[in-house]
């Protein structure tokens, strides 16, 4: 509720950053409560974006997060000049933002199931996926398979990094294969998408979760409402490429509050744990085989099993 | 593999002078206007209705074509092609976008724009040449994925990703040619194999650009640069190591000789399968894989400390005034502005308590 003040505020002494206007609701919220309250309106339940430091803080136990691959920066393979030349770009991102590019990975904690994770932040130009995140994603679902942890990725990104081109492009190419090997090992990953997922990052890693989950009210896309208009002068109707609507396509498995994405994933994870690697299955088996109840050795029975699991896996990759 | 067939290679003088190699960092000229003539000149080749698609030059090539149809699932999209045709003495399974050389034909392939049943009639065909033991060869000649509401409506987007993952662990050899046009995801959802070839009108790129234009120059008339800036030509692709081979066109180009052109494209397909197919498929899933593994440039500068505590030393901070010119003076780099994300449609206000 807006305060009256009995006398004129001094614009000059009001901090810039202490209210911000719901778009939503059009309430005006204080900071602090904001931040208090996850980035999420107490009035009307919309999501404001989140910074990566607040995503991994939010979603992993305290203390838990060892980031990995700091140093990865972008360089200009193309020596991409629009109005502004690529690296000026990319070096006002990285002021504006405090942080080296649009994606951060390493392992943490979430209750206690170990997790690798990869979180991206719009903020650093639009979160478009160039070399830099394409290599992160990678290496967090190769080191998601060699440590054997489930693997979770957070999206929020406009797509595919124009400025370096087909290299941007090859990053699908690149994270997708890498996914497919983690799924063959039976290593679960978990899919977020968050406010926006876009264009190249939905057409890759976003849309290939054992589970896919996703916030309220995200722009979830291939094609952004402006290439729609502008390649087919198609309009698209309200509410379309929401992530209500993508629960309701099937493409989601749960929309989830912000404030209950902790709790959900960590009743996920008591579920999606790596399926034991195959030969260790039938060495305890065998350890374990003088049960007289089974008319076949054990060991035979788990290597069937193992079988019809990596067989599914694969269908299913 | 793809050694030994330099002579396939374009002999390229119309771009040689105007176009510089790629190099990395190299500062590209987009306001060149030969240049960008000589760029643009290739686009609309690219885009030539008249140019031999998908179905001509399997029919061209190949002997015993048969045609398959639709995804089991939804339908049969006539913007994606597929099916059996022998390339040589190769029996294959063929895939390819498709578009048409009148109005008519193209409003019924859609521009060659596939929906997702378009692409999962594709995964369809390749697990069917895994199955087989036959190889895959993939035709590109795409604007792009259909954007509209139907496509969005049955995931096309998912079935985009689904592809490239079905294609990367596709235990059978994969060439794929780059004909056209190769726009973005929709292109790429069948370009991911063992060797990428392009012929030399053909452009790849991660947007179209149009689309590049309106978004970073907020205006579609600057098109051409965007093209120029985004290095599309397949001779540009192939500095880059994004396509490994590109086929010289003859006379005018593509259009102008579609029998010749599908001579030297076959001879080429052929000479590849006769490497690919006798490999071990473990080795040449890894070298599959390690080919996108490889994709993509960045530097390391190896420090284990959070790029924040970083960037508080003043040596960081001096490099990054020096590195970035004009632009960072003024910018006092701050600790992380939690409203930042939501800076640009959501700015903060102050003209109300």
């Amino acid at each position: 509720m807006p305060i009256k003040l009995p006398f004129r505020p001094r614009r000059q002494g009001f901090p810039p950053d202490l209210w911000t206007k719901c778009p939503t609701c059009q309430e005006m919220l204080y900071n602090k409560q904001l931040e208090k309250s996850l980035r999420v309106c107490d009035k009307c339940g919309h999501h404001f974006r989140l910074r990566v430091d607040a995503r991994l803080a939010q979603l992993l136990d305290h203390d838990t997060f060892q980031e990995r691959d700091a140093g990865l920066e972008s360089v200009d393979p193309l020596g991409f000049v629009d109005q502004r030349p690529y690296p000026e770009r990319l070096a006002a991102a990285r002021t504006s933002t405090g942080i080296r590019d649009a994606a951060m990975w390493g392992t943490g904690a979430i209750g206690g199931h170990g997790v690798a994770i990869c979180v991206m932040d719009f903020a650093f130009m639009g979160g478009s996926m160039g070399s830099v995140v394409g290599e992160k994603v990678t290496r967090a679902a190769e080191a998601a398979l060699a440590e054997r942890l489930p693997l979770v990725v957070v999206s929020a990104s406009g797509g595919a990094r124009m400025q370096e081109g087909t290299l941007a492009l090859m990053q699908l190419a690149k994270t997708v294969a890498a996914l497919v090997r983690l799924a063959e090992a039976g290593v679960p990953y978990v899919s977020v998408m968050t406010d926006p997922t876009t264009g190249g990052v939905f057409a890759s890693y976003a849309a290939l979760g054992d589970v896919n989950l996703a916030e309220p009210d995200a722009l979830i896309a291939f094609a952004g409402a402006r290439v729609s208009a502008g390649t087919i002068a198609e309009t698209l109707p309200d509410g379309f490429q929401r992530a209500e609507f993508l629960f309701a396509h099937g493409f989601v498995d749960q929309v989830v509050k912000r404030a209950d994405l902790r709790d959900v994933l960590l009743g996920l994870l008591g579920y999606l744990r790596p399926a034991p690697q195959r030969r260790a299955v039938s060495t305890a088996a065998q350890n374990g085989s003088g049960n007289g109840l089974l008319s076949r050795p054990l060991s035979t029975l788990v290597d069937v099993r193992a079988d019809a699991r990596t067989g599914a896996e694969r269908s299913r990759g | 593999m793809v050694d030994g067939l330099n002579a396939a290679m374009p002999a390229d003088s119309s771009l040689a002078e105007a176009s510089p190699e790629p190099v990395l960092g190299h500062q590209h000229r987009v306001d060149d206007e030969a240049l960008r003539e000589a760029v643009w000149a290739r686009v609309q080749q690219a885009r030539n209705v008249k140019r031999p698609h998908t179905l001509e030059l399997v029919r061209l090539m190949a002997s015993e074509v048969i045609e398959l149809h639709g995804d089991r699932l939804f339908g049969d999209d006539p913007a994606l092609v597929g099916g059996f045709c022998r390339f040589g003495q190769h029996r294959a399974v063929f895939v390819g976008q498709q578009k048409g050389s009148e109005v008519e034909e193209n409003v019924a392939r859609n521009f060659g724009m596939p929906h997702a049943e378009g692409y999962r009639k594709a995964m369809r065909l390749f697990r069917l040449a895994e199955r087989l033991g036959l190889p895959v060869v993939t035709f590109v000649d795409t604007p792009g994925a259909y954007p509209g509401a139907a496509s969005e409506e049955r995931g096309v987007a998912e079935s985009i990703a689904r592809s490239i993952g079905v294609m990367s662990g596709l235990r059978t050899p994969i060439v794929c040619v780059i004909t056209g046009e190769g726009g973005s995801g929709g292109a790429l959802a069948i370009a991911v194999g063992d060797v990428i070839l392009a012929l030399e009108n053909a452009i790849y790129s991660v947007i179209s650009p149009e689309g590049c234009a309106s978004i970073l120059w907020r205006s579609p008339e600057a098109a051409q640069q965007a093209a120029v800036a985004m290095r599309l030509t397949a001779g540009e692709q192939q500095a880059m190591g994004v396509i490994d081979l590109v086929i010289a066109e003859p006379a005018e180009g593509a259009h102008d000789a579609p029998e010749e052109t599908a001579r030297r494209l076959g001879a080429t397909i052929v000479a590849q399968l006769d490497a690919l197919m006798p490999r071990a498929l473990d080795d040449l899933l890894d070298d599959r894989y390690d080919r996108f593994r490889r994709m993509g440039a960045f530097a390391d500068s190896g420090t284990s400390v959070t790029p924040r505590q970083e960037r508080q030393s003043l040596g960081d901070r001096l490099r990054l005034l020096l590195g970035s010119g004009r632009g960072m003076l003024g910018a006092e780099p701050g600790p992380l502005r939690p409203a930042a994300a939501d800076d640009q449609d959501e700015p903060p206000l102050r003209e109300d308590v």
